[in-house]
């Protein structure tokens, strides 16, 4: 059984029904598998792995057939029992570290929290974990780290540290958003190694919510390409960049500086995301797609397979290439 | 820490200069001649009138003038209260006291009180509970605390009968000052029911003194809770499956607290103004009724040097305030 | 030769809205503004017209109807309806008669602040090395003393009544419009549409009054209506110590001084002016939020 199985994920703000900003999202983790999240700003990228980890509040509103984790149901569980897991089993590092650590306390006190949290550590005990812990995260000097406070600390440091208080529990899962994205160009390198060094090493599954294609080309197993809040193509590397199913993830590919060379211009997809209001009755994408079809305008399709992939598509692309 | 404290240290000399200054401009600025208003109405003859000039150094140049207050201060010579004959340093150490005391159990109240509605009100934002403590606050800013005093004597005292109307402790006890504050003296006597009764004494004056800061702490402490608890660290701490009363407290409440704090060393400006009021409604022997009486019967030296230890005393809290923001937000420790 | 521009239909709702009538939207969104703006129009309407709109003189002391209740209680005359004070003088005369005084207290000190707290702002914003730190510890020292305490203080010096009061209030909330004044004064010279001002030219009066000073305009109107409703309680306060405004004239905080001693026999000479003065403090800050969320959404969490 996989280690993450979401199925039928919706998530809503305000009421029942207003529009979901994830949308039916099915997505599936092995264990020690890397799976990379690609897909716009505001698609629902982040906003589904908030949900997993239990951070959305009222207004926010949670349905899915199944959130699985580990064997257990994290939508059944109590606010207690998800808290056993969440953190320990399950952690995140975020986007921003500068913002992300509490200014009020030691880079040490934030470490052993989770340590005593989850582990049952206090004392000595914990301070010598946190510091194994700070090593193990590759910080320079991490006996005089522990004692300092996060304005004292770069942005990559503080994101060394906030790994470091990711994976204090050893998770099962840790999921990275867009890890490296407030990062100076020169840490983001740094920072992604680190991070697959170390799902390598507690061979934890990783999921890696980012814009950067290239980083996913070189990092991850499997991608899972989101538009609108809804997943449109979810599929194994290198095939889904060679080959891409569906219309979107072809754009998205096209996109990227590289494949232009050469070109007046770098090639772009027309339109824009459907808001609240203008979303489309059939395909998300029936607006903007290039190969846009009567049918695609009145019905949604589903995320079914396709040659090499799941493609949310009536007329998937290359498909003949098999 | 050391140097941090060094700086705020050096930035508070200039002020007390600055106040020895206004003091001493006080009571030039009076009009008319210094020594037939301090002899009151009588007339004065010219050479005792000469005499009252020499001895009280107003013959001198003011730069002399104020040269000899500031030496006489630095001697710890506060002068003397033209009505009691007894040294002001010493009319006010005996008062202090009591409204420090008052002031303490006010801030106590006040700070409880708005803390927790605060937290509560953020916690519980835009619910019944959130609209009234907002509500109530802003009525409790708006309070003529003179009037509240005496709507709450009126209703408890007169209509209830259930506290005393004036006074620290009824006269029927014999209560030795040994430090100054009721609560503590009437314990260490063994005077029975005189702590009980001392306790009555203290409740509507603390609560007349504290509703001013109550409200503004209640409100600081919303909207400094509501902002801290959209910080990303706040979703960092609940992401380490940590309980909420942990995130909110440990995490949130820790960094609400460093602008609360700053208020809460504003309003000491406030509770000693709010202290003038209370202990003229209450009777209360502190320094505010001290020194309204001094006003109300023109005793210069008592004005002059009782406004004098008063600003200094705010000076001291502020300096104190400074030093535990230090304390509570590394940031501003390392910074300057 | 003309061109004939056809006549576009405007949408409507692209346009942008004037600063009044967006200024409106925003205060009018906010019920408790909206209420306490009520509440002051009804006590500005009474001061102006409190001659013709009190049922009596204020000082007429009807000898036969000493401490009558209000008209609601048993013993309650119809003429009287809010009951009379130890002299026999109506009350609703008098609480319509001091709503002149104290409007005119609070008007008066924030004209006499404002005026003096923004220009030395602006002096201490733009001369930054000698002018500016001395400006800013003389407010400091000014702030030291607790702000009822100097106003009793300078009260005491010059003596009890209405122009003294005025002086004296106007001394107290100085430091909080200077100190406003030039934060943001600074906040502005790092503009860029500053230094585009100087660089055309622009003398230190342009500048000051004209470049910088409109900029910095919303705080300090936030503050003016929040120190007016401090000065109101501050001006009954002193008159309730017998520092303020002297008796006979009809005062709230007078009237409250006057009224200690019948706290056991009538309640509605001590309660009705204090509620009034409660009323009318609330109603300003209920505005000043309103303007305070209007203006300057910046500082909607702030204090």
């Amino acid at each position: 059984m996989s280690l993450l199985q979401i199925k039928n994920l919706n998530v809503r703000f305000g009421d029942p029904k207003a529009v979901p900003v994830v949308d039916g999202l099915d997505l599936s983790v092995e264990k020690g598998e890397v799976l990379a999240i690609v897909g716009e700003s505001g698609s629902g990228k982040s906003v589904t792995m908030m949900a997993l980890m239990g951070l959305i509040d009222a207004p926010g509103i949670i349905t899915a057939d199944s959130l699985n984790f580990d064997g257990k149901d994290m939508l059944k569980l109590s606010a207690s029992q998800r808290r056993k897991i969440v953190g320990k089993d399950l952690a995140m590092v975020f986007q921003d570290p500068m913002t992300a650590l509490n200014p009020s306390y030691t880079v040490g006190f934030q470490i052993e929290e989770v340590l005593r949290q989850h582990l049952g550590l206090s004392g000595k005990a914990a301070r010598q974990r946190a510091l194994e812990l700070l090593k193990k995260v590759e910080i320079p000097a991490p006996e005089s780290r522990l004692n300092a406070y996060p304005h004292q600390l770069s942005g990559g440091m503080s994101q060394r540290v906030a790994i470091a208080m990711a994976i204090a529990g050893e998770p099962k899962l840790l999921i990275a958003d867009e890890p490296t994205t407030a990062l100076d160009v020169t840490i983001q390198a740094q920072i992604m190694e680190l991070l697959l060094h170390l799902q390598k090493e507690q061979n934890m599954a990783l999921i890696l919510i980012t814009h950067d294609l290239a980083v996913v080309a070189e990092t991850a197993q499997r991608v899972c390409v989101m538009y609108a809040g809804q997943a449109v193509e979810v599929g194994h590397v290198p095939q889904l960049f060679d080959i891409p199913a569906h219309p979107y993830t072809e754009a998205l590919l096209a996109a990227i500086p590289e494949h232009s060379e050469g070109a007046e211009r770098l090639a772009t997809l027309p339109g824009i995301v459907p808001g609240r209001y203008d979303r489309p009755q059939g395909c998300l994408l029936s607006p903007r797609c290039p190969y846009v079809q009567e049918s695609c305008r009145q019905q949604r399709p589903g995320l079914d397979p396709k040659a090499h992939s799941l493609a949310r598509c009536f007329y998937p692309l290359n498909q003949e290439v098999a | 820490m050391f140097s941090f404290i060094a700086r705020r240290l050096g930035l508070l000399i200039p002020t007390f200069f600055g106040i020895t200054l206004l003091t001493f401009a006080l009571i030039r600025l009076i009009p008319g001649d210094p020594v037939e208003v301090m002899m009151g109405e009588r007339r004065v003859d010219p050479e005792m009138h000469a005499q009252a000039m020499e001895r009280l150094g107003l013959n001198k140049p003011l730069y002399a003038q104020y040269l000899d207050y500031v030496g006489k201060l630095a001697h710890g010579d506060l002068g003397e209260s033209l009505r009691t004959r007894e040294s002001v340093w010493h009319e006010f150490t005996s008062l202090f006291p009591a409204t420090l005391e008052l002031a303490i159990c006010a801030l106590i109240f006040a700070g409880i009180l708005g803390l927790l509605a605060g937290v509560i009100a953020a916690l519980k934002r835009g619910s019944l509970f959130d609209h009234g403590v907002m509500g109530i606050s802003l009525a409790g800013y708006s309070m003529p605390i003179f009037w509240w005093g005496l709507i709450l004597i009126m209703f408890f005292s007169v209509h209830l009968g259930w506290t005393p109307v004036s006074g620290r402790v009824d006269l029927l006890y014999d209560i030795q000052p040994k430090t100054g504050f009721m609560l503590i003296d009437t314990l260490l006597s063994d005077e029975e029911g005189a702590f009980k009764d001392a306790l009555m004494h203290l409740i509507l004056p603390s609560i007349v003194l504290g509703t001013i800061p109550l409200a503004v702490i209640a409100r600081m402490t919303r909207s400094s809770m509501l902002e801290v608890l959209r910080e990303d660290y706040i979703r960092t701490a609940r992401a380490k499956g940590l309980s909420p009363s942990r995130v909110v407290f440990v995490h949130g409440l820790r960094n609400a607290l460093i602008p609360v704090l700053t208020v809460f060393g504003l309003q000491v400006g406030t509770l000693l103004s709010g202290a003038v009021l209370t202990e003229t409604i209450f009777s209360w022997p502190g320094i505010g009724k001290w020194l309204i009486e001094a006003i109300g019967a023109r005793d210069y030296p008592v004005v002059q040097n009782g406004i004098l230890l008063i600003a200094c005393l705010v000076i001291m809290v502020n300096f104190a305030v400074d030093i535990l923001y230090g304390l509570v937000n590394p940031r501003i420790r390392h910074q300057r | 030769m003309t061109t004939n521009t056809p006549a576009v239909a405007v949408d409507q709702s692209l346009l942008y809205p004037s600063p009044y009538k967006e200024f409106w939207q925003a205060f009018s969104r906010n019920k408790g503004a909206v209420a306490g703006l009520l509440f002051m129009l009804l006590i500005i309407f009474c001061a102006i017209f409190a001659p013709w709109v009190a049922p009596h003189d204020p000082s007429e002391q009807f000898r036969d109807a000493l401490l009558t209740p209000p008209v609601w209680l048993e013993g309650g005359q119809s003429r009287f309806i809010l009951g009379t004070d130890e002299l026999g003088r109506d009350l609703l005369s008098r609480l319509i008669t001091g709503s002149r005084l104290s409007l005119m207290i609070g008007l008066s000190s924030v004209v006499m602040s404002l005026i003096p707290g923004i220009l030395l702002g602006l002096l201490g914003g733009f001369f930054p090395r000698v002018l500016g730190p001395s400006i800013m510890r003389l407010m400091d020292i000014m702030l030291a003393l607790p702000s009822l305490l100097l106003a009793v203080a300078i009260v005491a010096i010059l003596g009890p009544g209405l122009i003294n009061t005025v002086i004296a209030i106007a001394v107290v909330s100085l430091p909080s419009y200077v100190r406003l004044t030039r934060a943001a004064v600074m906040g502005e010279l790092n503009r860029d549409y500053v230094t585009a001002a100087r660089l055309a030219g622009a003398g230190l009066p342009r500048l000051m009054f004209i470049t910088v000073l409109p900029n910095c305009m919303a705080p300090l109107i936030v503050q003016a209506t929040l120190s007016f409703s401090s000065a109101i309680l501050d001006a009954a306060a002193l008159g309730f110590l017998g520092l303020g405004v002297q008796p006979p004239t009809p005062e709230w905080g007078t009237m409250l001084a006057s009224a200690r001693d019948y706290i056991e026999r009538a309640w509605w000479v001590v309660s009705l002016p204090g509620l009034t003065i409660l009323l009318s403090v609330l109603a300003i800050n209920l505005m000043g939020d309103g303007l305070r969320d209007a203006l300057d959404p910046k500082l909607k969490n702030a204090a």
